[in-house]
């Protein structure tokens, strides 16, 4: 019931609603509860409405971090050049990065 | 935005062996929503677990803790006429004492299942000779789109919308869990979605009264594993403390703008759940400020005695001490097709997705 899928903001309508890209089906949405949203950005939406702004900074943060998970070293895992470079400079900033290294 | 990589087997490959490394040597690990149980179910978690770990259950299904009395109310208030009820469909098939919202349709009331309750809004508004009530069921994931349903028929001036408000706060039934002596829980994954409401601090007590670590988790597989293998990190550490693994849709602040909407239009009460029975302050109703959006006080319904099914232990099932293959019941007589218990009619309950998936 608490299922909420992420979407990206296409347009603003009038009276608070905003038209979204689920996997491409448009749908009308309240973006009573994301004052702050803007066109293009990732929304979780919950029964019609925005519950937040997703981060896509963080989605990635969190990949990464997943992939230094020191258990990790010595297991065949599908690194990116790219990725890792991502990976190895992308700890300081993140909200995501200060909870997975206050884990260790 | 890239999820496949929430999907990915060679970063869950390396989850299950940073699990298999901290793991204690028994430990029981609760999770408390709904759509992690399926997604559990689902992704077969369950048996990638190590020996001793036991992954199990709790008062997540916010349909499945609604209690019988609730949903009486509700199928008074359908027997009302000129109301049309509109409702979440998961709540049409859960039984109450003597009939459901199914069967009341059956019977010819208006019941209209739908997907917002900016739906019901658009009913109202289209139906302004009849009374539309909405069906507020759920935890703070939902409870502040209804407050905004309300602000927004207010605004409206709306006079034939209504609500009746069964919604639940997720800290309180954790509380009661976790100080229940029947109830074993070593760990918590915590939901997400409830978590993007109301961020990190409403869950502190668990560890620092209770030293019971949680961890806040999103629902792919990679972040049901993500989680699991944060809890086994502080298990291993001897450390309680509640994190967050689900840092794209989670603030640690939550969303105040939500947060603010429930409490200009909600004030928290005791609420009865079903299987763990009355906690204080777990509930919520409707501010005298908004009263006349109070389905229960508009209409005054005349709500028949509670009786609870023969038999039925989906209170032991909400708690986590049975699970739901252990209930007699379970595919003897109840099953998704003829449930005798909430826990199996909601695709979210422990026993639908034990029925499902095993």
């Amino acid at each position: 019931m608490c299922l909420a899928i992420p979407a990206k903001v296409t347009e603003f309508c009038d009276d608070r609603l905003a038209r979204v890209d689920i996997l491409g089906i448009i749908r009308t949405i309240s973006v009573d509860l994301t004052p702050h949203v803007g066109v293009g950005d990732y929304v979780l939406v919950h029964a019609g409405f925005a519950i937040e702004v997703v981060s896509e900074e963080f989605a990635q943060e969190t990949i990464d971090l997943i992939r230094q998970f020191p258990e990790l070293v010595g297991e065949d895992l599908p690194f990116s050049e790219e990725e890792a470079l991502t990976a190895s400079d992308g700890d300081d900033s993140a909200k995501s990065g200060a909870t997975l290294q206050d884990a260790r | 935005m890239d999820l496949a990589q929430f999907k990915d087997p060679g970063l869950a490959k390396g989850l299950i062996a940073s699990i298999e490394a901290m793991a204690p040597e028994q430990a029981t690990i609760m999770e408390v929503c709904g759509t992690h149980t399926v997604a559990i179910a689902r992704n077969g978690i369950r048996g990638l677990m190590p020996q001793g770990i036991r992954l199990s259950s709790g008062p997540g299904c916010p349909v499945c803790v609604t209690s019988n009395h609730d949903i009486d109310t509700v199928i008074a208030l359908a027997r009302i006429p000129n109301v049309i009820i509109t409702t979440f469909g998961d709540m049409t098939r859960v039984p109450g004492s003597t009939s459901s919202l199914l069967k009341e349709q059956a019977a010819g009331r208006s019941i209209q299942i739908v997907y917002s309750p900016l739906d019901a809004l658009k009913i109202a508004r289209e139906h302004p000779e009849k009374e539309i009530v909405f069906v507020g069921v759920g935890f703070e994931t939902t409870t502040p789109l209804i407050a905004m349903a309300i602000k927004r028929a207010q605004a409206m001036e709306l006079e034939n919308f209504s609500v009746f408000v069964a919604h639940k706060n997720v800290p309180g039934a954790l509380e009661a869990i976790v100080s229940d002596p029947e109830v074993n829980v070593d760990a918590l994954i915590l939901p997400g979605h409830v978590s993007t409401i109301i961020g990190l601090e409403p869950y502190r007590f668990l560890a620092e009264r209770y030293g019971i670590p949680g961890v806040i988790t999103g629902f792919e597989p990679v972040d049901v594993l993500q989680g699991i293998a944060m809890i086994m990190r502080q298990l291993h550490e001897g450390r309680a403390e509640i994190e967050i693994a689900y840092a794209r849709g989670v603030m640690a602040e939550g969303n105040q703008t939500a947060v603010a909407a429930i409490d200009e239009t909600f004030e928290t009460c005791s609420a009865v759940w079903r299987g763990l029975g009355e906690i204080p302050g777990s509930g919520y109703r409707i501010r005298d400020t908004y009263a006349q959006f109070d389905a229960v006080m508009r209409f005054e319904p005349d709500v028949e005695p509670t009786q609870e099914p023969k038999g039925c232990r989906c209170g032991d099932v909400l708690r986590g001490i049975l699970a739901p293959d252990e209930c007699p019941l379970f595919r003897t007589v109840c099953s998704p097709e003829n449930p005798v218990g909430p826990c199996m009619v909601s695709s979210e309950g422990s026993c639908a997705a034990y029925y499902r998936y095993y």
